[in-house]
This record gives C-alpha cells, sequence and structure tokens, in this order.
C-alpha cells in the first residue's frame, strides 16, 4: 500500500517550508455507527519531523484532531536534496514512516 | 367581478393550462438554448467581477478570504488520496481481464465533459455514475455505491484526467430529450421538504450568501467541480451525494441516487453550465 504520508517540504535558503497530509481515520472514540456502536478511538498521538538526527517538529495530538490531519509549519536550516523523516504512531500502536526530499 | 370571483376564474384558467400543456409550464416554448444563455446572463450580471471560468470553483469565487484558503488548499489537496485510489481501480482490471477503459469512448480519459447525454435508445439520460455501474454490472462485478467511496474515487479520476474541457453536453433532436430537460428545469425550481425550498431558492437566488456558517454556492458551474471533497461530510462525495443531501437538508426525503429525476436534474444543470471548464475533482468546506 501507498504510504499515509504526504510531504512537500521546500527550502527558501534560511528556512524550510515543510507541508504534510497524512491519511487516517483519527476517530474520537465519541461517535457511533448506523447501528448505535460506538465506534472505538483511534488517533494519532504522536508525530515527528526529523532532519538531520534532530526533530524539528513534535505534535502530541488527541481525538479533536480532524480526519486526514493536514500540517503546515515552517523550520530554520535544512538544505535542497537533504533529507526529511515523518513519522506517526497512534494509540492502537500503528505507525508509518516515510523520508522526504526538500526541495 | 369581485375580488375572490377574479381569482377563481384565475386558479381556474391556471388549472386548464396546466392540464392542456403538461410541459410548457414555464414558458410557452422549451429552448434550451436560450435558456442557458439567460442562466448564464444571471449569474455573470450578478457577480460582474468575475469571468464565466471563475464560477465552476464555487464559493471560493465568491469571497476573498475563502480564496486565499482555497489556494493554499490547493496546494496540498484534500482529494489527493482519493485520486490515487480512482487511477489504480480505474486501471485494475476486472475478473474477466477487461477494464473501465474498453466501457467507455477513448478508453474513458478526458470525457468527463460529455456526461451526462441523452441515449436515444434507452430515452433515458445516463449519467457518469450510472455509466461506471454499468460497465461493472456488464462484466459481472457488484456495482459500487453511488454516493461515495469508490464511485466518487473513479470519478475523481475521470474528472481529473478532463481538467479544463468545456462541458459539451448535447440535447439530441428526439421530444424526450428535451421532456428530460425540461423535467430536471422544473425539479430545478420546483419547492419541496418542510424548509419550502427549491435549488433555486438557495443557488440560483442567494448564492454568496451565508446559510449558516457556509457560503452558497452559484448553480452555474456547480457540477463542473463534481466530485467533492467536503469537509463537512470528511471525505469524498459524488453529484448523486450531493443532491441526496441537499434534499434531506431541506428536510425534504431525498430520492434513490441515480433516481429519474436526479438524472434529468443533472442533465439540466449540466447543460446550463455547457462551456464551463471541468475542474473536478474539488475542495469544498
Amino acid at each position: 500500500m501507498a504510504s499515509t504520508i504526504r510531504v512537500r517540504a521546500i527550502s527558501s535558503g534560511e528556512t524550510t517550508e515543510v507541508q504534510a497530509l497524512i491519511q487516517h481515520p483519527m476517530d474520537s472514540g465519541f461517535v457511533k455507527d448506523a447501528n448505535g456502536a460506538i465506534i472505538p478511538p483511534h488517533f494519532i498521538q504522536e508525530l515527528t519531523f526529523e532532519y538531520d538526527g534532530k526533530a524539528v517538529f513534535v505534535a502530541d495530538w488527541g481525538p479533536a484532531v480532524s480526519k486526514d490531519p493536514y500540517v503546515k509549519f515552517s523550520f530554520k536550516g535544512g538544505k535542497k536534496g537533504d533529507d526529511l523523516k515523518i513519522s506517526w504512531v497512534d494509540n492502537k500502536g500503528e505507525s508509518d514512516t516515510t523520508t522526504a526530499k526538500i526541495q | 367581478m369581485n375580488l375572490r370571483s377574479a381569482i377563481h376564474f384565475a386558479s381556474a384558467a391556471l388549472a386548464l393550462a396546466f392540464g392542456a400543456v403538461p410541459f410548457a409550464v414555464a414558458s410557452d416554448t422549451i429552448d434550451p438554448v436560450a435558456d442557458a444563455k439567460a442562466f448564464q446572463n444571471f449569474f455573470t450580471q450578478k457577480f460582474p467581477k468575475l469571468k464565466p471560468e471563475d464560477f465552476v470553483n464555487g464559493p471560493y469565487s465568491l469571497n476573498e478570504d475563502m480564496h486565499r484558503q482555497w489556494e493554499e488548499k490547493e496546494q496540498f489537496p484534500p482529494y489527493e488520496f482519493a485520486l490515487d485510489l480512482g487511477k489504480e481501480l480505474f486501471a485494475k482490471p476486472f475478473k474477466n481481464g477487461k477494464t473501465y477503459a474498453d466501457c467507455f469512448p477513448n478508453g474513458g480519459i478526458g470525457i468527463r465533459q460529455n456526461y451526462p447525454y441523452f441515449d436515444e435508445k434507452e430515452g433515458k439520460v445516463i449519467t457518469l455514475e450510472l455509466a461506471l455501474n454499468r460497465c461493472r454490472e456488464a462484466n459481472g462485478e457488484a456495482p459500487f455505491s453511488y454516493v461515495k467511496d469508490e464511485m466518487a474515487a473513479l470519478t475523481a479520476y475521470m474528472a481529473f484526467t478532463s481538467r479544463g474541457k468545456p462541458f459539451d453536453i448535447k440535447i439530441p433532436n428526439d421530444p424526450r430529450a428535451l421532456e428530460a430537460y425540461q423535467n430536471g428545469k422544473r425539479y430545478f425550481y420546483t419547492r419541496r421538504g418542510q424548509l419550502n425550498f427549491s435549488c433555486a431558492s438557495c443557488h440560483v437566488q442567494n448564492p454568496g450568501e451565508r446559510i449558516r456558517a457556509e457560503i452558497l454556492a452559484p448553480a452555474l458551474g456547480i457540477l463542473n467541480g463534481m466530485p467533492i471533497y467536503r469537509s463537512e461530510w470528511s471525505g469524498m462525495g459524488t453529484t448523486s451525494r450531493r443532491f441526496t443531501t441537499c434534499n434531506s437538508q431541506i428536510r425534504g426525503v431525498p430520492l434513490e441516487p441515480q433516481a429519474d429525476e436526479y438524472r434529468d436534474l443533472e442533465y439540466y444543470l449540466s447543460y446550463v453550465s455547457n462551456g464551463l471548464p471541468i475542474s473536478g475533482p474539488g475542495a469544498r468546506p
């Protein structure tokens, strides 16, 4: 299966702007399905962006974040052609990791 | 003649008119070309700043703040996952080895602007969603749900390959085609539901105005952006989903997806947007 993470990181010299879209149901645990049964909570708890072995962005997420979340931020540094590593872990222990080249 | 008898007389005359000429309620003759021209003129005069092709982006063209948000969103659109799934599904052969490409002209690529069309053999309007499910059934596969998921992914991919091509809906020289068009038009302007809204109440009389937190889209070009990722749905939806949800939001009872009335409505609404480019798949708040 294709990765659940889409990333675009663009360096403008001093800073690097990162955009990411993650495919995840982000079920809060408060919603019922058509039969009235509760959909169990299933959400990303930690999202990490690593550059050069250092975390440049860490998000502690909870059930309030929407489905298929979108993140945008920028950090100082980052060179064209370098790798940016992105990973998430959810409350069920599932995870995904991908690496993107900074453009 | 007093007022009361005048009203009686008028309603009797109306009843007569309805009974005698069933398809000439709104006007004396059905003239789709003039209809489309009047329809497009209405919107371009209401929003003189907009170019015709701006209408296909719905509310995003009507509000500057939303336009900025949308431009940012389009760099990383939420329908990307559906688009990828659609591409994959479209290429994947059925159990008998055939693919969707075998069911459509030009292998299904770049043809969205020709749907819905009027099938003269069957005497009915054929929409893209209907054609896709018929293609599946003809090849021994179970049909998809018309409202979302796979169907939305497939139509998203087919719309994407047709982006920028102007809507080119034809009304063949067949009285049934004209009747389908007129039925669609009547459906569009008929009030229904507990709120007593017609499609036109929102999308002709009030585009650009707010309904609660949403900004209403103009009816012109409203189908060009289909299918859409709606943040409200947190997912993709097809034209069928849009029609059925509209009907339940005005507290009416929606018809079955791809009912004759909806197909006629899609035919009418697409025809009056002829010439406007396909912009689907779209993203809406």
